[in-house]
């Protein structure tokens, strides 16, 4: 085990899967010279040469085609978006390309890319640089989508992310970079996409969360201990495909559940969530699932409208402790 | 940078060579007028959009190349996957929507892949495969190998922005990727005047600093000797290259377009079709010594042969079963 942050843990993976495999390259607006706007790519320019790290111009469309293209031909790219904001640039990639030409070839061709960077909400980057991105890729069959909330998560995901023979989107979050935490030194070690994790033992309430709302559902659930209430938290990890069951047999052992997400709540995960527990595990809820989610609205930049749009901690509790009849 | 127009071509003719290409573009036209026979009958479903009037393109392109050499295509492409070699029977049953089809019947018309032939599939949004090519052009040049890429399109794809990503791309990173624009003048309904601020597609080569070039896309000898230099080059020295390939679709923009004479005139189809790519090169074949008039019935006879039994392939074809729903979502 070393302690290291999670923009680090994702350096690391990075590393081993390209020393592991000579097949994985990374692609991207300054992931080289520059050494990643974020320095999630820092200093691989120097490892391994730019033929295997290569600087693309602004053109999210044309590089995520280029890397969907080389997949065909048996390379394993890793896009790296600067922030998935952009990835909107490359939907059509994406979603048209790289999602469905396994199926439409009957199996003949598949694609084994990742795309990788920052999304979710940011610190005063207003409307269109601070947003929820994973809602946009987890309808699309033939797509994974990983959110991965902790340091060794961000390693053992993205290295199964890179070994995978499908199209993963692997959305980090730029207020997590900095994050400490242990993680393996195994070049081996692997987390497996599709499977949860329970973050937080309890027995009154499932509370579901991941990326930035898992820490913050964290500190509540110490704050509810207090008032005698013991929170579980499950984090997905993987939003597709999700561990449902991880999930369901949480809600069956608390009968509660609050389900959060940072991202506008219409459509959202939240609903996808809440409305797996309710098909699977009616009978076993005590009360109706709550959802917590960001306000139906686009980020503002103002700090005080901003503190708004996202779940607060209060807000967090209040549902809690509704759903707790407390 | 550019050169503009083409040279004299220089392919030298001889009967095996003429009997080759004859055969592929009656082959393309006698099946994609089954297809349509089979559309009409209801045996295939969904668009159909047919290669008819432009065969010269992707059989003088595909003999310019090596078996080993890719291409990639728009949703106009059982030309392309025809010349590349595959199989017609497969290609029919894909279009039936059977177990037997390259794809198992879950492409269609529209996304026709042989992998066993380096054919990297019809794509169905229009310009979302130049970026495509210019990938495989790039892994090609990571492997160390010494292929290309044929990327066919339509003049529709021009205003695209993934054309001119694609095309800087290429020219950026020095990819073998011939880029081969089939200009047919109509983007679905809309004439190229009405699409495109430079109408000289080829043109769009200089702005990129890679070779450009305009071709009768008519001649399949031109074409060949076209395609065949920016082949040569890309592989030689890993550059790009814009073909422009002048040619005309004699029928609709698909089936549901069926005579396309909403957006031109009868008198303009009719001249084109005086301009039958087919007709064109059998009359230079006989004129030429090259081939008899026994050699062309021999062709016809041969390709009416091969489109009949690749529909009675497509009958005999089963549909996919249930399961075949949920496999190749995710390769396991």
């Amino acid at each position: 085990m070393s302690v290291m942050t999670y923009r680090e843990a994702l350096n690391v993976a990075l590393r081993e899967e390209m020393r592991r495999d000579p097949r994985v390259f990374v692609m991207g607006e300054e992931v080289g010279l520059y050494d990643g706007a974020y320095k999630v790519t820092q200093g691989l320019l120097k490892e391994f040469g730019d033929k295997r790290i290569i600087d693309t111009p602004i053109c999210e469309s044309g590089f995520t085609g280029v890397g969907v293209g080389a997949a065909m031909l048996g390379l394993r790219p890793v896009i790296e978006m600067m922030t998935f904001n952009f990835s909107i640039l490359a939907l059509d990639q994406i979603v048209n390309s790289a999602a469905k030409i396994c199926y439409m070839s009957g199996g003949q061709y598949n694609i084994p890319l990742v795309v990788r960077g920052p999304g979710g909400p940011a610190a005063q980057l207003a409307a269109q640089h601070s947003q929820s991105m994973e809602t946009y890729f987890y309808h699309v069959p033939g797509l994974k989508v990983v959110r991965p909330s902790t340091p060794a998560d961000a390693k053992g995901l993205l290295k199964s992310a890179i070994r995978d023979d499908n199209p993963v989107i692997f959305i980090e979050a730029e207020t997590l970079y900095a994050v400490k935490g242990e993680v393996p030194d195994d070049p081996d070690f692997l987390i497996p996409l599709g499977q949860a994790v329970i973050r937080r033992e309890g027995t009154d309430i499932t509370v579901v969360a991941y990326m930035g709302m898992l820490y913050r559902a964290i500190e509540v659930a110490e704050e509810l201990a207090k008032e005698g209430i013991s929170v579980e938290i499950v984090d997905p990890r993987t939003l597709r495909p999700m561990d449902a069951d991880t999930i369901i047999g949480s809600v069956r052992k608390t009968h509660r559940a609050v389900v959060l997400e940072a991202g506008a709540g219409f459509a959202g995960m939240g609903s996808e969530i809440a409305a797996q527990i309710t098909e699977k595990a009616f009978d076993d809820l005590d009360a109706p699932v709550e959802r917590v989610t960001g306000e139906n609205a686009p980020m503002p930049y103002a700090k005080n409208l901003e503190l708004l749009k996202t779940p607060s901690k209060a807000k967090i509790a209040a549902a809690i402790r509704r759903v707790c009849n407390r | 940078m550019a050169q503009t127009k083409t040279a004299p071509p220089s392919t030298r003719l001889d009967a095996e060579l003429a009997r080759r290409l004859l055969t592929q573009m009656a082959l393309i036209r006698r099946f994609e007028e089954k297809a349509a026979e089979m559309y009409a009958l209801g045996k295939i479903g969904g668009f159909l959009h047919l290669y008819i009037g432009q065969e010269a393109v992707a059989v003088g392109a595909t003999s310019a190349c090596r078996a080993d050499d890719y291409a990639v295509s728009s949703y106009r492409e059982h030309g392309h996957c025809l010349a590349k070699g595959s199989d017609p029977r497969r290609i029919m049953a894909e279009l039936f929507g059977r177990m037997g089809g390259l794809s198992k019947g879950k492409g269609g018309s529209m996304h026709l892949f042989d992998k066993s032939v380096n054919f990297l599939g019809g794509h169905g949004i229009v310009g979302a495969h130049l970026p495509l090519a210019a990938g495989a052009g790039f892994a090609i040049k990571y492997q160390g190998g010494d292929q290309v890429v044929l990327c066919y399109f339509g003049d529709g794809a021009v205003p695209e922005g993934e054309f001119h990503e694609s095309m800087n791309l290429a020219a950026l990173w020095k990819l073998p990727v011939i880029f081969i624009c089939e200009n047919n003048r109509y983007a679905m309904g809309t004439a190229i005047h009405r699409a495109l601020a430079q109408t000289e597609i080829w043109r769009f080569a200089e702005t990129y600093g890679m070779p450009g070039e305009a071709v009768d896309g008519m001649d399949v000898l031109a074409v060949r000797d076209t395609v065949g230099r920016a082949v040569e080059r890309a592989r030689r020295e890993k550059t790009p290259a814009l073909v422009e390939a002048r040619t005309y679709r004699f029928r609709g923009h698909s089936m549901r377009d069926p005579a396309g004479s909403v957006y031109r005139t009868k008198e303009e189809v009719e001249r084109e079709k005086l301009r039958d790519p087919i007709t064109l090169f059998s009359d230079r074949c006989l004129k030429e010594g090259v081939l008899t008039e026994a050699d062309l019935k021999n062709v016809e006879k041969a390709v009416n042969d091969l489109a009949d039994e690749a529909v009675a392939f497509a009958e005999a074809s089963p549909e996919p079963p249930p399961d075949e729903l949920f496999t190749d979502v995710y390769k396991a």
